[in-house]
């Protein structure tokens, strides 16, 4: 196996800078002239501005970002969305494409029923979604598998420019659209194909934090695909880029 | 938190046979004992079935016997379902699941003879030993009623008396002597439970599968001479089970009783010579 | 007789061998095991989620539940399953050390449940509580403004004395024995948790303080080390 090594985690309430070198970015706080984390993740500097990358914890909803919920309740104007974490998450009728009436919310989108939708608005206590996009695939998820991973690992699954993610697809031979909160979806011809490509993102998401990733993940592939599953070579489209 | 398409792979998975993990139905996911973890209690185990953790503490109690067992000792299975261990337990009385599990664990143990009872006696009438069988669970991912009766078993088996002062009558707790407990190793009762899907068993389901099951049937058995024996039986869930699934059950529980009996003695020996090489 | 030499052989100023664990219970957004000596606590966070019902939720900020307990096979005569009195309070004090660490102001309408598992009891068990709380806080990736590590700092006699174990708890000669479990923040060095069991004369309560500084100082940089091994 490739060498692993990790990258250098820091501690809530850890200086990271120092004299006013670097500004407060996510996850830190000015002390004086230093800079302290306040959680758990790597350090990251861009230009002027540190911030840590949080590596464990709720999933910090974000403006546009793609993500996967729940239906929990079905009120006069909307739904009521369970997105994981402390927030409130409520689809309004008015951003759902076409015209929905009230009786017939239910066949809808049902209670129970997981949905693709997106953050439109973020408040201080709650979050508005919306079905409405150009590109984006929304709706209602039927089929497949859904996998739960920690929300900070998510990009290290998409990896840069969705070189992550087409590896997995290609290997496994299914779709996979990711949620910015952790929930993916996996959607193949069959229940093998589904579930190699959920062990081969719960493979990433155990090994993040180590370097070379892309090549351990490759190498893991070929160690432990089954012989049932043909790959086609096709270029897929990326999904999310955040 | 089961999402509806979840149970979907579940119950698809079932059907084929092969579940999510790669597991058969009757396979257990890897089982992992740990002995030693405090040396406070007479006797005590940590037993993981893949994410699931079961502690069993056993501690010695003096107490006045029964008027109806008035030479045999007593005994008490207590299960905590710890908040600490799952999202879904809450603080407050005792909830069925906890009661219920105990209870079972607490028959099989009972009827099976394992423990000798007159042997527990101090003084007639009098004094007699108690075994308080205290399990917590430290993570909650499925089977806790087989991960609980593997754990209260092998707290038993190395469980150790406490030294005991006559005159005061009084346990000098801390101290311990190097005497087990009574116990009729012959007859040692081992637990499965299995769960129903459709016309599917399986068995030693994750916190997922279990919420997909519709039903389950635990068997304790143990095997005290050529014949195997069934101190305990429960029928839990909404499922109705037909006579010919359950003899199937009882045909299963004779090969799962074969594997866990080897389980438990080379989780005995390697025990014996961790503790040796000291 | 005197106290000139502890029982297990230690300095004054020794902590019992020590060590830290993250991640045990997979099922919890952080969780942490802390030995100390014989005493081995466990801290599972889930949160911070939605405070339900609605009408408990605190709209300015978020709130923080501890529950502590003690297994009843963690000591010498078995404890009855279930709430004592000494766990209500424990909880409570160990509620109150946390609180000043956590930034709840970005948490509005939101709980925080910790739970606090004792597997075995050798004395210090509510210090060995706050040390795998803090730890299972920062690892649920909870936004704290820095770490709080605990002792129980002891004058067994006329000598004071770092992380006491049973045996001196029971000590009965001379001044006796006098337990002073207290807590440090790890940047500000504020005092977040102190108690009293016993009597110590008010000049030497100076001394005590100093002995728990500098004792929660390698404390920290224990949980700092296993925190950092977080996978």
């Amino acid at each position: 196996m490739a060498t692993k090594t990790k990258k250098e985690i820091v501690i809530p309430g850890e200086i990271i800078s120092k004299n006013n070198e670097f500004l407060p970015g996510d996850w830190t706080m000015k002390q004086g002239d230093d800079i302290i984390a306040t959680r758990i993740g790597i350090v990251e500097k861009y230009d002027k501005l540190i911030k840590i990358i949080p590596i464990t914890g709720v999933y910090i909803p974000r403006r546009g970002n793609t993500i996967i919920g729940e239906i929990k309740d079905i009120t006069m104007n909307g739904w009521m969305v369970d997105i994981g974490g402390p927030y409130s998450a409520f689809l309004p009728l008015r951003e759902c494409p076409g015209f929905i009436e009230q009786n017939d919310m239910e066949n809808v989108y049902g209670i129970g029923e997981l949905i693709v939708t997106r953050i439109f608005d973020v408040k201080r206590t709650s979050i508005d979604l919306t079905m409405k996009s150009r590109e984006r695939e929304l709706g209602k998820i039927q089929d497949g598998m859904i996998v739960r991973v920690n929300p900070h690992r998510v990009p290290r699954v998409i990896g840069k420019e969705g070189s992550m993610i087409n590896l997995i697809k290609n290997a496994s031979n299914c779709y996979i659209t990711v949620g910015q909160n952790g929930l993916i979806w996996i959607n193949g011809e069959n229940l093998e194909n589904q579930a190699f490509a959920k062990r081969i993102i719960e493979y990433i998401v155990d090994n993040t934090i180590t370097e070379g990733l892309t090549e351990n993940v490759e190498k893991w592939i070929v160690e432990n695909k089954p012989a049932s599953i043909k790959t086609v070579s096709k270029e897929v489209k990326v999904e999310d880029k955040e | 938190m089961v999402y509806k398409i979840t149970r979907k792979n579940v119950l698809e998975a079932v059907n084929k046979e092969k579940r999510l993990d790669g597991r058969g139905l009757l396979e257990h996911r890897p089982i992992e004992v740990k002995f030693g973890i405090s040396n406070k209690a007479e006797g005590i185990v940590s037993v993981k079935m893949g994410k699931t953790e079961v502690v069993c503490g056993i501690k010695m109690g003096v107490a006045e016997p029964y008027t109806d067992h008035e030479s045999e000792g007593t005994m008490m299975t207590t299960m905590e379902l710890l908040p600490l261990s799952s999202p879904n337990f809450e603080y407050g009385a005792p909830s069925i699941d906890a009661v219920e599990t105990a209870r079972i664990i607490d028959r099989g143990i009972r009827e099976s003879g394992f423990i000798d009872f007159e042997k527990l006696c101090i003084k007639d009438g009098e004094k007699v030993w108690s075994i308080f069988i205290d399990l917590a669970t430290i993570n909650d991912d499925g089977n806790l009623i087989d991960v609980g009766a593997l754990a209260a078993i092998l707290a038993l088996r190395t469980a150790r008396f406490p030294e005991y002062d006559e005159k005061t009558e009084r346990i000098k707790y801390g101290e311990f002597t190097d005497k087990k407990l009574p116990l009729n190793e012959g007859k040692m009762p081992l637990t499965t439970t299995f769960f129903k899907l459709g016309d599917k068993i399986f068995i030693d389901p994750t916190r997922e599968e279990e919420g997909v099951a519709e039903g389950r049937i635990s068997i304790e058995m143990s095997k005290p001479d050529k014949d195997e024996m069934i101190n305990a039986m429960q029928k839990g869930g909404d499922a109705a089970f037909s006579a010919k699934e359950i003899e199937h059950m009882v045909e299963e529980e004779m090969k799962m009783f074969k594997k866990l009996n080897t389980l438990v003695e080379d989780e005995l020996k390697k025990a014996k010579k961790g503790a040796k090489e000291k | 007789m005197a106290y000139t030499k502890r029982y297990d052989n230690r300095k004054m100023d020794e902590l019992r061998p020590t060590s830290a664990k993250v991640g045990v219970v997979p099922n919890a957004d952080g969780s942490a095991m802390f030995c100390q000596g014989d005493t081995i606590a466990i801290a599972a966070v889930y949160g911070p989620k939605i405070f339900n019902p609605k009408h408990f939720q605190n709209p300015e900020k978020g709130v923080l539940r501890v529950h502590y307990n003690m297994l009843s096979f963690s000591v010498g005569e078995r404890i009855r399953p279930g709430v004592s009195r000494r766990s209500q309070e424990i909880s409570k004090v160990t509620e109150w050390a946390l609180t000043p660490l956590v930034l709840l102001d970005e948490l509005p309408g939101t709980v925080i449940d910790v739970h606090i598992n004792i597997l075995q009891a050798n004395a210090g068990t509510r210090c060995a509580g706050i040390n795998a709380a803090a730890m299972a806080l920062a690892h649920a990736g909870v936004p704290m403004t820095e770490m709080i590590s605990a002792v129980a700092i002891g004058k067994i006699d006329d000598k004071i004395v770092t992380d006491v174990n049973k045996e001196e708890e029971d000590y009965e000669d001379g001044e006796g024995a006098t337990d002073i479990p207290m807590a440090y923040l790890s940047n500000s060095e504020k005092i977040t948790l102190l108690q009293l069991d016993g009597k110590i004369q008010a000049r030497r309560l100076k001394e005590a303080l100093e002995a728990g500084k500098e004792a929660c100082k390698k404390i920290y940089e224990i949980q700092k080390k296993a925190l950092k091994e977080v996978e």
